[in-house]
Parts: C-alpha cells; sequence; structure tokens
C-alpha cells in the first residue's frame, strides 16, 4: 500500500539567480563600478535615454552598457553611437534578463576599467521584476505616451525599483499627460520613490538625472568629476 | 511570460530532492507564492502541467499557497496585509507604507513523497 509523506524542503526558486546576483553585486563593488538597470515596457524611450546619458558621461567617466532584446542588435548599435563598449545580449525567447545572462556578458571586459555599468533590461514590466542581476540601482521607466496609471497595472516592477523616470516630457502636452496622476500612480505602489522628469528629446530634466546619478559613482573613482550643469540642457 | 521556467527550475529542484532520497516519486510540490513576487498563479498552474509532462513528476500537483503582501504602518507601529498590490498605505490610517514585510515568497516548501 503506498503512504504520502510530507518532506520540508524550504527553497528559494530563484536560489541560482539569487547567488548569481549576489556575487555579481560583491564583484562590482570590489571593482569600484556603479552598476544600473533600466526595465520599462517597449517602446518607453529607455535606449535613446540610455544614449542622452552615456553620450553626456562618456568624456568624464569610464562607462560600458549591456543591452537585452528578445532579437536583433539594433539597440546596441544605437547605444554604441556614444562610443562606449556595448554588447547586445539576446535573449531569443526569454523575456527578461537573469544574472548569468549579466555574467557571460561581462567575459573579457575588466571591471577595474570601469566607473559604471548600464544594463538595459529587455523591454516588459513584468517578468524582470523577479530576476536580480546584481545591480546597486534599478530603474524603471514610463513614458508620457503610455498612461498615468501605469504604476497602478505594474505595480511589481515599480515597487521592486528603485527610482522612477518619466519620459518623453517633450510630448506630455499634446498627449494630454496628467502629471500629478502619474505622480500619485507611482506614490500608490512605491511611497517615497523618487522621480524624475526628463525629455531625452530636449535634455530637459537630464541635468538632475546625471547629478543623482553621479552621486552614486565611487568616491574613488579615478576620472575627475565635473560639473553636470554645464553640459546638460 | 516567465512562468515556465520557473516551473522548470521548481522540477529541477523536485527532481534533485527526489535523487537524494533514492529516487522517490514525488506526488506534489507546495509553494508559497508571494503576490509580490511578479509571477501569477494561474500561469504557473498552466505551465506546471506542461513542464512535467515527460518528467518524473508528470502527473504531479502543484499546491499554491499564496501569501498577502505585509507592510509595516510607522504610524499605527503594526503590520497590516495590503488588500491590493497597488495602494501601499495603511487600511486603517491611510497612511503610506513603503515597508514590505512579506509577499514577495517564491519559495518550495514542501515535497509530497510517495511511498
Amino acid at each position: 500500500m503506498t503512504q504520502t509523506r510530507l518532506v520540508e524542503v524550504r527553497q528559494n526558486v530563484l536560489k541560482h539567480n539569487d547567488v548569481l546576483a549576489r556575487e555579481l553585486r560583491i564583484r562590482f563593488q570590489e571593482a569600484g563600478v556603479f552598476v544600473a538597470s533600466f526595465v520599462s515596457s517597449p517602446g518607453s524611450g529607455k535606449t535613446a535615454f540610455l544614449e542622452k546619458t552615456l553620450t553626456t558621461l562618456r568624456p568624464n567617466y569610464r562607462i560600458a552598457a549591456l543591452v537585452g532584446d528578445l532579437a536583433t542588435a539594433n539597440d546596441a548599435a544605437r547605444l554604441a553611437r556614444s562610443e562606449v563598449p556595448v554588447k547586445q545580449i539576446v535573449t531569443g525567447t526569454i523575456c527578461h534578463l537573469e544574472a548569468q545572462m549579466v555574467e557571460n556578458a561581462l567575459g573579457d571586459w575588466d571591471l577595474n576599467e570601469l566607473d559604471c555599468l548600464f544594463i538595459e533590461n529587455v523591454g516588459n514590466l513584468v517578468c524582470p521584476s523577479s530576476y536580480d542581476l546584481g545591480e546597486a540601482l534599478r530603474v524603471v521607466l514610463m513614458s508620457t505616451t503610455e498612461g498615468e496609471d501605469k504604476p497602478l497595472k505594474y505595480p511589481t516592477i515599480f515597487n521592486t525599483a528603485d527610482v522612477a523616470v518619466i519620459t518623453k516630457m517633450d510630448l506630455a502636452e499634446a498627449v494630454e499627460f496628467d502629471l500629478q496622476a502619474a505622480h500619485t500612480s507611482i506614490q500608490a505602489v512605491r511611497p517615497g520613490m523618487r522621480v524624475f522628469e526628463v525629455s531625452s528629446k530636449t535634455g530637459v530634466g537630464m541635468a538632475g538625472w546625471l547629478e543623482f546619478l553621479q552621486s552614486h559613482f565611487t568616491a574613488n573613482t579615478k576620472s575627475n568629476h565635473f560639473e553636470i550643469s554645464k553640459i546638460a540642457d | 511570460m516567465h512562468e515556465l521556467s520557473i516551473a522548470l527550475s521548481m522540477i529541477e529542484m523536485a527532481t534533485e530532492e527526489s535523487i537524494k532520497r533514492g529516487g522517490a516519486k514525488v506526488g506534489a510540490v507546495h509553494l508559497k507564492l508571494g503576490r509580490l513576487s511578479g509571477v501569477v498563479k494561474d500561469a504557473l498552474l498552466f505551465s506546471w502541467e506542461v513542464a512535467c509532462q515527460g518528467t518524473t513528476l508528470e502527473g504531479s500537483r502543484l499546491e499554491i499557497m499564496e501569501i498577502p503582501v505585509v507592510v509595516h504602518c510607522e504610524n499605527c507601529k503594526i503590520d497590516r496585509t495590503l488588500a491590493e498590490i497597488n495602494n501601499f498605505s495603511c487600511p486603517v490610517c491611510n497612511e503610506p507604507t513603503p515597508e514590505v514585510i512579506q509577499g514577495k515568497e517564491l519559495e518550495v516548501t514542501a515535497l509530497e513523497i510517495i511511498e
């Protein structure tokens, strides 16, 4: 006669990813490289925002970028215009980046030679929320063309992010974007979250974002710090 | 949808546990699933059946215990359960509640071994 026995296990399903992410985080910290990841829905302006950020910081910092997509290396080609080292991670059918993909993509890059690494996740507001990539800062983006209630529809990704960026502010008026409603939505799912309003096209709001970013770079960076206000806008 | 890869990870985990126990048959896997885990219960249940096919876990059940989000209210000085995950404020005093106590769980807690 068969019997059923309950065996206690207690294991985190994403343990493998979490362990790898923890190891990556330690590697990044030891090398003094600040790592920020970017999540958003497809078409929210992540790549344009990153391109603007990379181009502005490049003269003064040693930066590299990883960019994830299901297919094509188009985004890597766009980011490469900023003349920083860029690698594309083609995920195939996978809708998010995992720590293992980041580790593989780092390959022969010498982290000690970097001040900052940007990781652009696959455009997706659902799946990336579950996967730690070892980043120090997770940035979630939403554009003015997407609707003010995006955070209420996708609370998990906003809740797991550290800061939010509202992009395409130059289109806000044309699409009758209700900025106050967007802020209310963000604060409802992540009380106290810092929010930046930017336009990658006109440069509006980029100074505040870049200043914030620069404040996270390690003090022992070999590059010279500079006045963001001089180059933005 | 990443529930399929989550299901595959769980099957791998359960298979390892089964091998440790001399290849014991696993009848069910028990999972704690937080509402803030980013994993959807129904999608995971659907994926489970598909992912188990052709493995030693074929025909096994996935028992999901959903874990609500619990936050700490600074104002009331007490932990509160949230009804919705898109309104992080105290259901009693309405104070914003950024501090999450539970709700991110994605944890296999037990296996039912058939002997």
